[in-house]
């Protein structure tokens, strides 16, 4: 019965891909292009080297992202904010890292420790207007993302701008130093004698994700903080008659969600650019929110869906050559997020008729047994 | 007995609704005094015109026309932060439909597309019981991408249009003004303009009245009108009808609905299908009105703002119109001259003493010490600066909204039953 409904489980991510394959092939088909070769040129291009680094790159700020959201949806809150909040956190953390001079790995501290502070003191907000004044955390962390927005372009433009060398109109913090940055997985693959990609940096950001990951798993599977979480999540009223303080939940989780939202792009920033320009990676927060949802908050479900997402985004940048928009991939992945949500809810259901046919059946072999005793003593 | 009961919670009811009436009526034109005392303290005429006031009108529309929706869907229970990629779809299809088949067209196919935004909302949410929010997130990022592969597939090179932006929108909806007050034509003569002429003059606050009347009146978009037309049309739907007091009984109880025979789901796909049509509406409104052409993020969280509306709102439809006028204003001064901006704190500061001074004679002291401290910083604020950066007047919407909530959570109130999972026949 539990394996079965594991497999239930299982099949519900598995019909919204395959479902969302077929939109996007039907999609395709109105347009007259051959689904077909769409599907075959994205896998083969993405089976290169090249491409699994370019993968995991894509991969591992979505699933620090979708972390960050699962943290608020364990406890049945809703960050939508994290948008902002890594934004926030990774022009501030720019800023300092360009600004400091430290030796190498404890600049490096120094910055994960301001984007941290930045991000949960963003979705801090949230969780204090929550709790004081009963303001709905959707809403509010809506609202914080457009603030934070208009706060860091102003930031960006008026304060923490490297002053322009002549002919040079990109508005950029200044370049993090060498001891700043965070070091890259190249060298292991010259060690397993993989000859690296000309041009291709494996960011090194990916071992603190997946430590994160490990970290969530535990922090909320495995210690007395994550059981409260869990228990406000399923069962408020329950959890408050159990001792567990609601607002000082509320606003714990807030906290701990902004910390790792502030951790998002904090890869690729001393990995990769090396400093905040206009031109950073946006929309990772409400990704984030979609493989929240397909990985159903689990550690290892949304870094597959994180995977997932990189491949897609990689692999669609062939499909321009071969003359098929690439935007197809788009509606897929918005298609996936929505087809899963109903897949698993279906399951849900399902499950739960079953159970309560089962528990039916049992009752009545009950009633019969009783029946039959008592015809029998009577 | 009962019937003498009820006759009298009615008249009671039509009173309140008066005195409220009157009350917004008075408000209304104590801001406009009060603008003008800005514009002659400050001299800046931009305050005023009534091409800002035009400007302000044609920017209130779309956030109000998503506030409205927001309305219908939110009323019949079901939350919608999906609006904004209704209103992308909206822009998208009333766009291509524009460039394809003239405006009039754009605006049909703008509705279509919005509604299907919120087909697909309602068939989530409603059928298959999903979070609400998590429906709303989703199709956000369905319509971004999804308009995104229509536009390459639908725009062929050569036509000005392409992966991010359509081909401009040939021809328009028409506009008109009143004859005799704002210069209209009347059969092809051109009757004079009272409100212009006295918007030319300089009078204090009767020249400013003129511009504004001027302003709501010469040169509105027919789209305009119809946007207008929908407020106090909703109110007369959702409060005045059957139809919409069994909308509504699905959005505060449901079960209760349910057994007394209303169809809640069907209420509710209609409910989430006319917030969509709307959002939809607005987004075409951005395309064919204001900029002739459909471009990716043209939307700019207009969706979110018309969200924020209807819950400063306070989930009624003049409360959305009183909202989104006040965005729409602000936006309108950004656009026409930036310092204008800035004489809004001193708008804001004034305004905020003459709350205090309502706030002393009650007495309620807090009241007073929060709006004293805000004014204080507006003033500080006004004195020492003398501009406002574009990007705070960009999250203004979001920042009031905030502080809305905050400091007046209590005097607001959702439908009861907004936001919750309802399923069929499960009533104990």
């Amino acid at each position: 019965m539990r394996w079965r409904t594991v497999a239930l489980r299982a099949l519900a991510p598995i019909t919204a891909v395959v479902f969302a394959l077929l939109v996007a092939s039907v999609a395709l088909v109105l347009v007259d292009r051959n689904p077909l070769t769409a599907f075959v040129e994205m896998a083969k291009f993405a089976a290169t080297l090249k491409s699994f680094i370019s993968i995991m790159n894509r991969a591992y700020p979505l699933y620090i992202s979708a972390i960050a959201v699962a943290i608020g949806f364990k406890m049945g809150l809703f960050n939508i904010g994290v948008e902002g909040q890594y934004l926030f956190a990774s022009l501030l953390a720019a800023w300092v890292a360009a600004s400091i001079a430290l030796p190498g790995p404890l600049h490096v501290l120094v910055v994960l420790l301001v984007a941290i502070v930045v991000g949960s003191a963003w979705s801090g907000i949230a969780g204090v207007l929550k709790v004081t004044r009963g303001v709905h955390e959707v809403i509010s962390t809506i609202m914080l993302n457009f603030i934070a927005f208009g706060l860091v372009s102003w930031l960006l433009a008026n304060f923490l701008r490297q002053e322009n060398q002549p002919g040079d109109l990109i508005i950029k913090t200044a370049e993090i130093p060498a001891s700043g940055r965070f070091p890259s997985l190249n060298p292991l693959l010259a060690a397993i004698g993989l000859e690296p990609p000309r041009g291709s940096t494996w960011q090194g950001f990916l071992v603190v994700a997946v430590l994160l990951g490990i970290g969530y798993y535990l922090l909320v599977w495995r210690t007395r903080f994550g059981y409260e979480l869990r228990a406000s999540g399923i069962n408020p009223g329950a959890a408050r008659a159990a001792g567990v303080d609601p607002n000082a939940m509320v606003v714990k989780t807030m906290l701990l969600s902004g910390a790792f939202a502030g951790l998002v792009a904090i890869g690729p920033l001393l990995g990769f650019f090396n400093r905040y320009t206009l031109d950073f990676p946006r929309q990772l927060g409400f990704i984030g929110i979609g493989i929240a949802l397909l990985g159903r908050n689990h550690p290892v479900g949304m870094f597959l869906g994180a995977v997932l997402w990189g491949f897609m985004d990689r692999s669609a940048q062939i499909l321009d050559l071969n003359d098929i928009p690439r935007e197809i991939v788009q509606i897929m992945q918005g298609v996936i997020v929505l087809a899963v949500v109903i897949a698993y809810e279906v399951v849900t259901r399902f499950v739960e008729r079953e159970q309560v046919r089962a528990a039916a059946a049992a009752t009545a072999i009950e009633a019969e047994q009783q029946e039959a005793e008592e015809a029998r003593t009577s | 007995m009962s019937t003498i009961g009820l006759s009298d919670a009615a008249t009671e009811a039509a009173a309140t609704r008066r005195r409220r009436i009157v009350r917004s009526l008075w408000l209304g034109v104590a801001a406009l005094l009060l603008l003008s005392v800005v514009e002659s303290l400050t001299g800046i005429t931009e305050l005023t015109s009534s091409g800002t006031f035009g400007a302000a009108l044609r920017l209130t529309i779309p956030i109000m026309l998503a506030g409205l929706g927001a309305i219908y869907s939110e009323r019949a229970g079901i939350v919608n932060i999906g609006l904004e990629g209704m209103m992308i779809m909206g822009t998208w299809f009333g766009a291509w439909a524009g460039w394809a088949f003239g405006p009039w067209w754009g605006v049909v196919a703008g509705i279509v597309g919005g509604a299907i935004g919120g087909l697909i909302h309602a068939i989530g949410t409603v059928s298959f019981g999903i979070d609400h929010i998590v429906s709303g997130v989703a199709i956000n990022l369905l319509a971004a991408g999804g308009m995104r592969f229509l536009s390459v597939v639908a725009f062929p090179p050569g036509s000005g249009g392409g992966a991010t932006q359509s081909p401009r929108v040939d021809g328009s909806i028409g506009t008109f003004s009143l004859p005799f007050i704002a210069g209209g034509d009347l059969f092809g003569w051109q009757s004079p303009d009272l409100f212009g002429w006295l918007e030319t003059k300089g009078w204090f606050l009767v020249s400013d009245l003129g511009a504004f009347l001027k302003g709501l009146t010469g040169n509105i978009s027919w789209l305009t009108l119809l946007g207008l037309a929908l407020v106090p049309l909703t109110y007369y739907v959702l409060w005045r009808t059957p139809w919409g007091l069994r909308l509504r009984s699905c959005g505060e109880a449901p079960v209760a609905a349910e057994s007394l025979g209303v169809p809640v789901y069907r209420m509710k796909y209609y409910g989430v299908v006319i917030s969509g049509a709307l959002a939809g509406l607005g987004g075409a409104f951005l395309v064919l009105v204001q900029a002739s052409i459909y471009r990716e993020g043209q939307t700019a969280g207009r969706g979110f703002i018309g969200l924020a509306t209807l819950i400063f709102g306070n989930w009624r439809p003049s409360g959305v119109l009183a909202g989104g006028a006040l965005f729409g204003f602000a936006d309108a001064l950004r656009l026409r001259q930036g310092e204008a901006v800035h004489a809004l704190l001193l708008f804001v500061g004034i305004g905020l003493v003459a709350f205090m001074v309502r706030a002393v004679l009650r007495r309620s002291w807090r009241t007073v010490a929060a709006l004293g401290v805000v004014a204080a910083a507006s003033f500080i604020w006004y004195f020492n600066t003398t501009t406002i950066p574009n990007e705070f007047i960009s999250f203004t919407p979001h920042l009031t909204t905030l502080l809305v909530l905050s400091l007046a959570t209590q005097r607001l109130r959702m439908p009861a039953a907004d936001g919750m999972r309802y399923r069929k026949g499960e009533a104990t």
